[in-house]
């Protein structure tokens, strides 16, 4: 197993490698002229006739990749991401300010996803091709057909443009005076436990009204792919002799559902669901932009559709950078609870 | 051969009996229709729209009004309109839109899969360790994001968002077409075709291929959905095809400015929405069931 991790380890930096050579060179297939626009802040600079080809020497743009390429890594090494135009700040300072609220919607997203799929996946098992099975199984199925941003939009119009009961957005205007004051104790910078450890519950239930629509939409997909995992995992091992003993020896059905099989049949679900929280982080890019929250996933969206290079480069390293650590640290886990998977 | 004749006419036949599957089967044939008779079935029930069509782009959704206000369903529009664009027409026509993509962007990235992924498992040593490397590089950024950084730098436009779907999206079929060539490659035939001296290309083509494609023909059909999904996706933030052009997605983005008043904009999220999921549904009930035949370990 050590062998395993060690080589996952040294691999970790060829990744990294890889995925930034992969983001710059997009980014330089720009040409200079174009990659020229997300420095100049005015056209004011640009008014002399010599004035782009003098700023595309002094920021190097002409430069062959392979140099622009290791100038970009040592100053990404450094934190320094370049200068975003959404955003007004460095990029890195502006994704530092928008991740909280992302991880803040991820977690809330994904202790009902986990726990409500192991038991509907659970229930549809044991009750195979009854009614409740099937209902199941269509609702899996069109959760696995529905587009997040339908359903979102879907959400929007029920739930807040006919019944007015779970607004888009982050807080009301009202709240988000109290958040700037000088009072507000900013800890987290996740609104809803902010409001907790500020003992105001008031802005609790309003955080949370608006995180309601999100944490719905970003959870359909994945109820239905993991309740399908738990399904036939379940199935797969109500078919096991051991079941059959149990249930000859006569053990209560409660029991051999619950102690016998429910345990083997979760070893899969487990790997998964710790994939389940890097999926939730990238759902964030669509969920956001539907609800309009601030957060990394619509800083990116709106970064693309404003061609603000530096943001891009700068979130998609970042989602990027999350997915690797993530399946690192979900591998690695996984070599340790299941033997079986270091042969591979 | 015979044998393996009738081992297809037994699958097929528990195909057709699984009702799911043909459920599947017959979405796809009516989505077909759709697709095939798009002109017929906008001048018929959306005249107005299809008099106002563009000649030499049929693929631009027609401009029906000159407001940006939404108009719901009407007679001369059957489906509403948005952005000043014709909704059923988009729908119909965004057929056509969803079927070139969702086959092209799966037949190009498969072939590049089987190419690499083939190669791979046939070679081993350092030849697998570089490509299978390379998988890991790409499969290391979100699809989504992917997607949306290099259609953000090709530009706005269908193909653009095709190239960026290819670019991501080839990496599951080469790993699974390395996995299923690994274990052909220790069988019998492949062993015997060897000791003939047979060539490896010749080989892996003649030979392994044709007993491991199909695994890789129902992870497309699966994957199908999600392709059009994603490019959906990205035109709904604004960075896939152009305004305007007649893709489910596009009608979605113009929904994007009433998102506070969804009300008077419902027709332009349930029509194309609709139409979304059982276009992904029919596929993923299809892969689901020849999966379910094919895939020994799944039988019950």
């Amino acid at each position: 197993m050590t062998a395993y991790i060690i080589r996952r380890l040294l691999l970790l930096p060829l990744i990294l490698i890889g995925v930034t050579l992969i983001i710059f060179s997009m980014i330089w297939s720009l040409g200079p002229e174009r990659l020229l626009a997300s420095y100049v802040k005015s056209p004011e600079a640009l008014k002399t006739p010599d004035a782009a080809e003098r700023l595309i020497r002094k920021y190097g743009l002409d430069q062959p990749m392979p140099v622009m390429y290791g100038k970009w890594l040592l100053n990404v090494l450094k934190g320094d991401l370049g200068y975003s135009l959404v955003g007004k700040a460095p990029v890195a300072k502006a994704i530092a300010e928008r991740f909280p609220y992302t991880l803040e919607l991820a977690l809330y997203a994904f202790i009902p996803v986990v726990f409500v799929a192991i038991w509907l996946g659970i229930t549809s098992a044991v009750h195979q091709n009854k009614f409740s099975d099937q209902f199941i199984r269509v609702f899996a199925l069109i959760g696995w057909s529905l587009p997040d941003f339908v359903f979102g939009l879907l959400l929007l119009w029920g739930f807040y443009a006919v019944l007015g009961w779970f607004p888009p957005g982050m807080i009301d205007t009202k709240y988000e005076m109290v958040l700037r004051s000088p009072e507000w104790h900013t800890i987290t910078h996740m609104p809803t436990i902010d409001a907790l450890l500020n003992g105001r519950f008031d802005i609790f239930i309003n955080a949370f009204k608006h995180l309601v629509l999100p944490i719905l939409t970003i959870s359909y997909l994945w109820w239905a792919y993991l309740l399908r995992i738990t399904r036939s995992s379940m199935l797969e091992v109500l078919r096991k002799d051991y079941i059959r003993t149990a249930r000859a020896k006569g053990v209560p059905e409660k029991l051999v559902i619950n102690k016998h099989a429910k345990r083997n049949a979760l070893i899969p679900v487990v790997t998964v669901a710790g994939g389940t929280v890097i999926g939730l982080l990238s759902g964030t890019v669509i969920v956001e932009t539907v609800f309009s929250r601030t957060g990394m996933g619509r800083f990116l969206a709106t970064a693309a559709t404003q061609l603000d290079y530096w943001s891009i480069i700068g979130g998609a390293l970042f989602y990027s950078f999350i997915l690797v650590l993530g399946n690192l640290i979900v591998d690695v886990s996984y070599a340790i609870i299941d033997p079986r998977i270091r042969l591979h | 051969m015979a044998k393996r004749k009738s081992d297809f006419r037994k699958m097929m036949k528990k195909f057709w009996r699984n009702q799911t599957a043909v459920l599947g089967v017959v979405l796809l044939i009516m989505f077909v229709i759709i697709a095939i008779f798009a002109p017929q079935i906008v001048k018929t029930f959306s005249p107005k729209a299809a008099a106002r069509a563009y000649a030499e782009d049929p693929y631009q959704m027609p401009r029906v009004a000159w407001t940006s206000n939404p108009l719901p369903p009407s007679k001369d529009d059957p489906f509403g309109v948005i952005g000043g664009r014709d909704i059923f027409y988009g729908v119909i026509y965004g057929t056509r839109t969803a079927f070139k993509l969702g086959l092209t962007v799966a037949g190009l990235s498969a072939l590049i899969g089987i190419f690499v992924g083939s190669i791979s498992a046939y070679f081993g040593g350092w030849v697998d360790e570089i490509f299978m490397r390379i998988v890991d590089i790409f499969m290391s950024i979100p699809f989504l994001v992917a997607a949306m950084v290099l259609t953000t730098i090709l530009g706005k436009g269908l193909n653009n968002v095709m190239i960026a779907l290819v670019v991501f999206g080839w990496m599951t079929t080469a790993r699974l077409i390395r996995g299923n060539i690994l274990q052909a490659r220790e069988e019998q035939y492949v062993l015997a075709a060897k000791a003939l001296g047979q060539k490896d290309w010749l080989i892996i083509i003649k030979h392994i291929l044709p007993n491991t494609i199909f695994p890789v023909v129902i992870q497309m059909s699966m994957r199908m959905g999600s392709y059009v999904i994603t490019a959906a996706g990205l035109s709904f933030l604004g960075v896939g095809a152009e305004p305007g052009y007649a893709d489910w997605g596009t009608i979605l983005s113009y929904s994007r400015n009433w998102m506070t008043m969804l009300d008077k904009a419902w027709f332009a999220i349930v029509f194309p929405g609709v139409a979304m999921v059982l276009f992904v549904l029919a596929w993923n009930l299809v892969g689901d069931a020849l999966r379910d035949i094919f895939d020994p370990r799944m039988r019950s």
